[in-house]
Parts: C-alpha cells; structure tokens; sequence
C-alpha cells in the first residue's frame, strides 16, 4: 500500500503493508534507526518519535495511519528543545548501553516543547512510558532539568 | 565468572607481565595504510588526504590526524568500559582526552585475552580490574616508541623529551610534534620491554570525570546496534521457538507462510523453525502464519508451584559443602537463642532493551557474525563447530549491545549459533540478521535461577553468634551444558558466592548447596550469586541484631573485625546516611554490607510505608570501595543503575512457568522499575589505593537486604519472599 508522508522534513512515499508499524518503515524503508524496537506492544518507549509534534509509540502504529501527517525521529530532532535535550544528555553522560535513549530524548523533547519549566512530576508522567533498563533515570531527571534551565538563560 | 573458562595463556617460563609485552606489542610497526573511514571522535585530518592509521602495538592506532584509537576487548555493553580503557591508555601515552576514540577488537584470543581469565570475553566486573596494568603497559610502551621517533628526528635525548596532552617536546631546542607525525617512525621503534608506569600522584585522568566516548554516537541515533546492521543482500530471520523448554517439532505446515510475498523460506534448525524475509515485518507475519505441531512429551511441563515444592523437599536434605567451621550442630544445641528463617526467590528475566539479535554470513571459507559479543572467545569456539570452519575463519564483529547484564554471556551462545544454523540452511547469497521478539526474549530462555535459602542461626547469652547454618538449593547454569565439570562434587562456586565467604566472625559456620534439576535455561544475572546469598546473609545478620537488641550497624561492625573495607564503608554509609540520628518522621532505615566482584558496598535505605501498605523508598545512601576509581562518574552512574534494577526486581519482578509455559512474556507482565519510582541515591566512593576492582554487578546485592531490612523496622514484618507484591498491603 502506497503511503506519503514527511519524515524530518522531507516527503517521503513508501509502498508497505498496511499493517506494517510506522517503526520498522523508519527504520526498515527508510533507514532511520535510530528509534529502536524494544517491546512491539508501546510499553518500553523505545520507538518514541513525534507525531505532529505528539511523543507516539511508532511500534504500534501502522504507517498507512499516519499518511499526510509529519513525523520526526531523533535524526530530525532539530528543534531548539530538541537540540538543548541532546546537549544536556551528552553533558551529563546520562546513556549508559543507549539503547532505550532515542526514545527518552524524544519524549523528553516533546515534554519541553509542551512545557519549558517541567517540575518532578511533569517529568515522571511524560517519561512513565520510557523503560531503562540501565535504570539511568536519575540523569534523565537531571538532564530534562538542565536543559529547561539552559533554555532559560 | 570469567574465572571458570580459563585456559593456559602462557609457557610457565614468563612471567604474566613479560607474557603481556612480548604478545600485546608483537604487532609493532604494522601500519595499515589504509583509508580510514571509521567513526572519527578526534579532530579530523585538515585536507582531505586518507588517514594513515599505524598501530604501535595491538591496543594502540595512532591516526596520521593525530586521532589515538585504544581496540577495547571488553564489550561495552553500558558498563563504560569503551571510556575506562581509553582512559588508561590515554594516562600513560599522555593524550589529550579529545583526540581519545575507540573501536571494539576483533575475535583474537592471542591479543585480547582478559589477562586473568586467558579467554576474551567480559564478565564478572573485571573488565577494569583486568586491563589496569595492561593497558597501562601497553600505553607507555607506545609512549617510549613515539619519544624514541622524536629524538631520533630531532638528535636529542630522549631523557630531554616530554610529553604533555599529545604533544612531544624538546624544550631547549624548541622542537615539538604530534602524535600522527611520528606514528610512522615510531613504530620501527624497538618497544621497551618494561616500561615505567606512572605513581597515582602522576595521574591526570585516572580519577578525574573525562566525558564518555559513546555518548556522541548513543545521543544523536549513530550508535550501532546488531539490530540497526544493514548488508547489502542481508535477510531478516525469525525462529519460532518452542513454546515450552524441551519440545521438539513433530509437524510444520509452511504453505501460508512460504506463500506471503517477501518469504525467502521456512527453516526447520535446531533451536525451532525459521522464517527468513525481506523484512522483520515480514517474518514475523509469517511466523505467525506457521501452524507447527510440537512435540512436547519430553518438554518441562512444570509450574513455578511445583518447583518451589520440590525445593522445598530438597532443603531438608544435606547438600554439597561449601564451608565448614567448627561444630555447628554442637553451637546450636548450646545455644541461648536458636533463629531460622526461609528464603524463596523467583526466576527473574535479564530483559536487556535490546532484544537477542545476531547477524551471520557463512560461507565455504569463513563464518562473519556481527552482534554484542560478551564472551568473544566461547562465541567464536561454537561458531566454528557450528559453520563447519575454523576458529580463525570465524571473524566476529562486535558492536553495542543494548544491555546485557549477563544474558549475552550464554556458555553454549545460543542466539549465535541460532543465526549461523539459519545462515547455513539460507546459503551464502544472503547474510542473515536473527532478530528475537520481546515475547522470544522473555520466553526462550535465559533466567536467574529461584532460590529457596533455610539459615539457622544461633546467639550465646551476650547477643553474640555462635552458629551459622545456611542451606542453598537453586539450578546451577552449568548442569546439562558442556561446562558441566564447573560442578565439583555437587558444588557450583557461583551458586555459594556471598554466602560460603560470610564475612562475619562466626565460629561455627556451615554452608552447603543442594542443586535441583534442570528445569530450563538458567544464567549469571547481574551480580550472579550474590542475588540471592547477599540478601539471605544480610536480613539474618539485622534480625541477629535484633535479637542480640542491639544496633544493626554497630553489631555487624563487632563481627567484621577482620574486614577493614567492609568495616570501612559500613561505617561511612553510617555517617552519611544519619544513622545515629532519627529518620524522618514515618521514615524508616534499614542497611546492608556486602562484597561482591573484590568490591565492597554498604547501603542504607530510607523507606516509607503507608497505613495501606504502600511502599515508598525515599533514599538509598550508597557507599562503594572499588580500589582505585578510575572514573568516579560513570561508577556513581553504574551504582545508581544497579539500585534501579536491584528495586525493580525487589518489587515485583518475576518468571513464571504455567505447565513449562512462561507466563511473563512482555513488559506488560514483566515490569522494571520506572522513572517514578527511582529513590534519591546518594553515591559516596571510597578513596583508594587499592588495584582496581569490580563496579557493573557490586552496586546491586546490598540493596535487597538493605530493603527488607527497612521495612522490618517500618512493620515489623520480616519479608522472605521476593518479589515483594502486595505483602505489605492491608486492605
């Protein structure tokens, strides 16, 4: 089934089942992957990407739902939130095996593009989705914080 | 764990450090010549002339654009070990951190042994502890080799030459290089055969917070995982596995699935039926279009129940001895307060975020797999049975792994033996990329044993102990695979560590193993042993306390005595945690000690336990002796990521087998710790001068322990079955 859409800013047009996730045509079709599968069912997170600027578990959308619509994946995650949360997690070393860190980085992007100054509690229901197993939380809580703050100054 | 597979590494007549010279720095001069195209972590090359790589010994590449590339034979599997190696070798070559990068080493028992264990491979948290030396060495070997080019370049001596942050000087003639410059010359260099290391006082980067190397390539979606590997002609696989532990295909009918567009085919291999497609999407529609009759007559049709029951049959029977002091059945009957307590603990998932993946091509000639391998040298010895070619034409290229914690360290490595299989049946047109499900990597094995522990302890009319007796029964992960002989007359060490070398003094101790059958594929789990055995000891030590009304930090300080580095963190995680000031009000502590890996860790956790039993843990204050620490950030890191998953598998984490079939296989059944729950965690390190010792696996044992202690004090009730569930619920 043919299926258009725009991926970090370009249209892009792909032929793919139509049940298919939007995960693996990132990452299968189109060669992004960077958002990774961890669990195929939206209960680890680590597929997060955006969907018209919304946190979605590409896992568990197919792609020919989202035809017309704008997707952006880490390798997009151009914004100013999103480049001040790549800042901040590199800053603060937050990965450890990095693997679940597409994930969090976009949905902690999504969190600080809805809401700049995020208290403790804004972060815990925004990344309640995101799974670490390396449990690197307490450097995503700080990382979130700092990259508010350096987008305060 | 490394420990057990050794194999002899050198001829008696060297010494192990000549050993590590004359085989680590047999390479020099080797230069490669070649277009380096690799991920480029130091400045590039001003023009756009190719890099000349040259390697001045097997661990060390210098880059003509001055790049310092440090072959790390450990997996880094989040550990941090692809910035600790780097970090010793850029100490003694005297780089500057920016020009530091890293590639992972090839298949290469000759080279890349770890130096205690003799086989390459990662394990056991001594990736550190076993490279500190080596590295060391083999850097300021190559530090004499470029000094050795300068002053031939320049006719001085090289006495007169220094080097600071990569740059090589002489200062009175005003003459200076880089390291690409001289990398050619230097690696005609003889390299001295014992070079002098630096004293810790000399140390600019051991001990100080240098940026991780995989945090550009794990933040910006570049970072290679076996699962992002893309071939040209590469084939995605899916193996339908059995649906209980020992089942055998008696029928496939693959008309459906080899009908569906994509469907390269259906491979019956040993391990189940593989589908291979064009795609994951592909394969696993069309796995789920096989209709396969199993045969499961001599499959593990067993439920967790029935398990328990059996060890619980078994702990009443005498075991195999793993310690024995003095006359414990003479202790007891003496004795004026008799203790015992019973222990159950569950099967527990590894649950890496990346699921197990292997990618392989097999050809006449040679075998290439492409995966996070954690025990190199085993991978590559059952890839050779497996492809049908030699050890050396198995060439094995490790990448990321998306954690491990212990599961990519099968003895038999299974998910690559599963990918050679389907390679070969595939043929050599098409690599294959094995991809395991969520659902395959919860269900197809492997798993922490259960445990049932029974420890009956006694005190003498003063509070003090006088008998210990603590019975094991658990699988040990030996039985049934071909490193059975690990088992020494019923004794498996892994099982027993942190339990047959009970710190405490105690005259009376016995300690032994009853080890069950073989119920399904069990596996080390982060800190192994200790899992179980730490948080055993260190509840029946509180409880002693108790018993003894004494303080539970000041009665564990009385009977380690002869343990100065247990003593040592217990008393500052005392001090930094107020233990002899009160909590919080509705704030309860409890504390633990524990060595595991030749590290030592107190903790003290800060718990919280409602009318309704609900549990909050507040903060856990960790205090960690692990010799010298070479990164003191990325230990705080790896000691706060293991109370994470040590609290998610003290609250609810747990395999459970229906009639042989595994009930959690998601994480919606199956559900780590998450953001919310993440307790404060305060990490103090303990300044040393002691070699370097374990941080992957040490920060996880006391925690349990630490835990349950906590919440005797909050409720009086003492809890001995994990995972803690609702037992504390009221209502």
């Amino acid at each position: 089934m043919k299926v258009q859409f725009t991926v970090n800013g370009e249209s892009r047009d792909v032929d793919v089942p139509e049940d298919k996730p939007l995960l693996w045509v990132l990452r299968e079709d189109l060669k992004l992957t960077a958002s990774k599968y961890g669990c195929g069912i939206a209960q680890c997170g680590a597929c997060t990407v955006h969907l018209d600027d919304q946190p979605v578990r590409a896992c568990s959308i197919p792609a020919t739902a989202v035809a017309g619509r704008t997707i952006t994946t880490l390798e997009g995650n151009q914004s100013t939130e999103g480049k001040a949360i790549q800042t901040a997690w590199r800053e603060l070393d937050v990965v450890q095996c990095g693997y679940c860190q597409s994930g969090q980085m976009m949905s902690a992007t999504a969190l600080l593009q809805s809401n700049r100054r995020p208290t403790d509690a804004d972060i815990d229901a925004a990344m309640g989705g995101n799974l670490c197993r390396c449990a690197t939380y307490h450097r995503i809580r700080a990382a979130i914080h700092k990259a508010a703050a350096a987008l305060e100054a | 764990m490394l420990k057990f597979l050794s194999q002899p590494v050198a001829t008696p007549t060297l010494s192990r450090r000549r050993f590590l010279l004359t085989t680590s720095l047999g390479t020099a001069g080797f230069v490669i010549g070649c277009s380096d195209t690799r991920q480029q972590a130091g400045t590039p090359a001003a023009n756009n002339e190719p890099v000349v790589a040259t390697d001045l010994n097997a661990f060390v590449r210098i880059g003509s654009d001055n790049t310092v590339t440090v072959i790390v034979k450990h997996l880094d599997k989040g550990q941090g070990v692809s910035t600790g190696l780097p970090t010793l070798v850029a100490e003694e070559l005297d780089a500057d951190w920016a020009q530091m990068q890293f590639e992972f080493a090839p298949a290469d028992v000759t080279r890349y042994a770890n130096t205690k264990s003799g086989s390459q491979g990662t394990g056991g948290s001594d990736s550190i502890a076993n490279s500190y030396l080596q590295m060391r060495t083999v850097a300021a070997a190559a530090r004499a080799m470029l000094v050795g080019a300068a002053a031939t370049a320049w006719g001085v001596a090289a006495g007169e030459i220094t080097v600071v942050r990569g740059v090589v000087a002489h200062e009175a003639s005003g003459r200076q290089a880089q390291f690409g410059e001289l990398a050619a010359a230097a690696a005609s260099i003889e390299p001295p055969t014992d070079p002098t290391l630096k004293s810790p006082d000399q140390f600019t980067l051991i001990g100080t917070q240098v940026p991780r190397l995989d945090s550009p390539a794990k933040t910006d979606g570049t970072a290679l995982y076996t699962i992002d590997m893309d071939l040209p002609d590469m084939k995605v696989a899916l193996v339908a596995h059995p649906p209980k532990f020992g089942a055998t295909v008696r029928e496939i009918d693959s008309t459906a699935a080899s009908a569906m567009s994509g469907v390269l085919g259906v491979y019956p291999i040993a391990a189940g039926v593989a589908v291979v497609a064009d795609s994951f999407w592909t394969a696993k529609k069309a796995r789920e279009a096989l209709v396969i009759d199993w045969d499961t007559s001599a499959a593990e049709l067993r439920s967790s129940e029935q398990i328990i029951s059996e060890f619980k049959q078994l702990v009443n029977e005498t075991g195999a001895v793993a310690r024995d002091d003095g006359d414990v059945d003479a202790a007891l009957d003496g004795a004026a307060q008799i203790l015992e307590l019973q222990f159950e603990l569950p099967f527990l998932a590894h649950a890496a975020m990346e699921p197990m993946d292997c990618v392989a091509h097999v050809t006449d000639e040679r075998c290439d797999i492409w995966t996070g391998s954690q025990l190199t040298t085993l991978d590559q010895g059952n890839a050779s049975a497996a492809a049908g070619v030699s050890k050396e034409d198995v060439h094995i290229h490790t990448v990321y792994a998306g954690g491990s914690f212990g599961r990519r360290a099968t003895l038999e490595s299974d998910f690559v033996v599963e990918a050679i299989a389907i390679s070969k049946a595939v043929g050599a047109a098409h690599p294959i990329k094995l991809q395991w499900t969520r659902e395959d990597d919860f269900a197809s094995g492997y798993y922490r044993p259960m445990g049932l522990h029974r420890v009956r302890a006694a005190l003498d009319d003063a509070g003090k102990p006088v008998a210990w007796r603590h019975r094991i029964v658990t699988q040990s992960f030996f039985a049934g695979t071909s490193f059975e002989r690990m088992i020494n007359e019923g004794l498996d060490p892994l099982a027993v560590e942190g339990a047959a070398n009970l710190p405490y003094a105690i005259d009376n101790i016995h300690v032994d193993l009853q080890l069950s059958r073989v119920y399904l594929p069990t596996l080390w789990w982060r800190s192994v042993g200790h899992t179980q055995n730490a948080w055993v000891a260190e509840v029946v030590v509180d409880q002693l306390a108790k018993a003894a009304g004494q303080d539970e930090v000041a009665y564990r300080l009385e009977l380690l005595g002869e343990h100065p580095r247990h003593r040592a963190v217990l008393e500052l995680a005392a001090d930094k945690a107020g233990w002899g000031s009160p909590a919080k009000t509705g704030v309860h502590r409890g504390v633990a000690v524990h060595e595991s890996f030749s590290s030592y860790v107190a903790q003290i956790a800060e718990v919280r336990v409602s009318d309704a039993g609900e549990l909050t843990v507040e903060r856990v204050v960790a205090v960690v002796d692990c010799g010298v620490a070479v990164n003191p950030d990325i230990i705080r890191a790896q000691v706060e990521g293991a109370i994470g998953m040590a609290l998610g598998a003290y609250l609810r984490e747990a395999v459970h087998l229906d009639n042989g079939t595994v009930r959690e296989q998601n994480f919606d059944q199956y559900r780590p710790l998450r953001i919310h729950e993440m307790p404060t965690i305060d990490v103090h390190i303990v300044k040393s001068a002691e070699a370097p010792s374990g941080i992957g696996e040490p920060g996880l044992p006391p925690l349990a322990p630490a835990l349950t202690n906590a919440i005797a004090r909050a409720t009086g009730k003492v809890i001995t079955r994990l995972p803690l569930g609702d037992q504390l619920k009221t209502s």
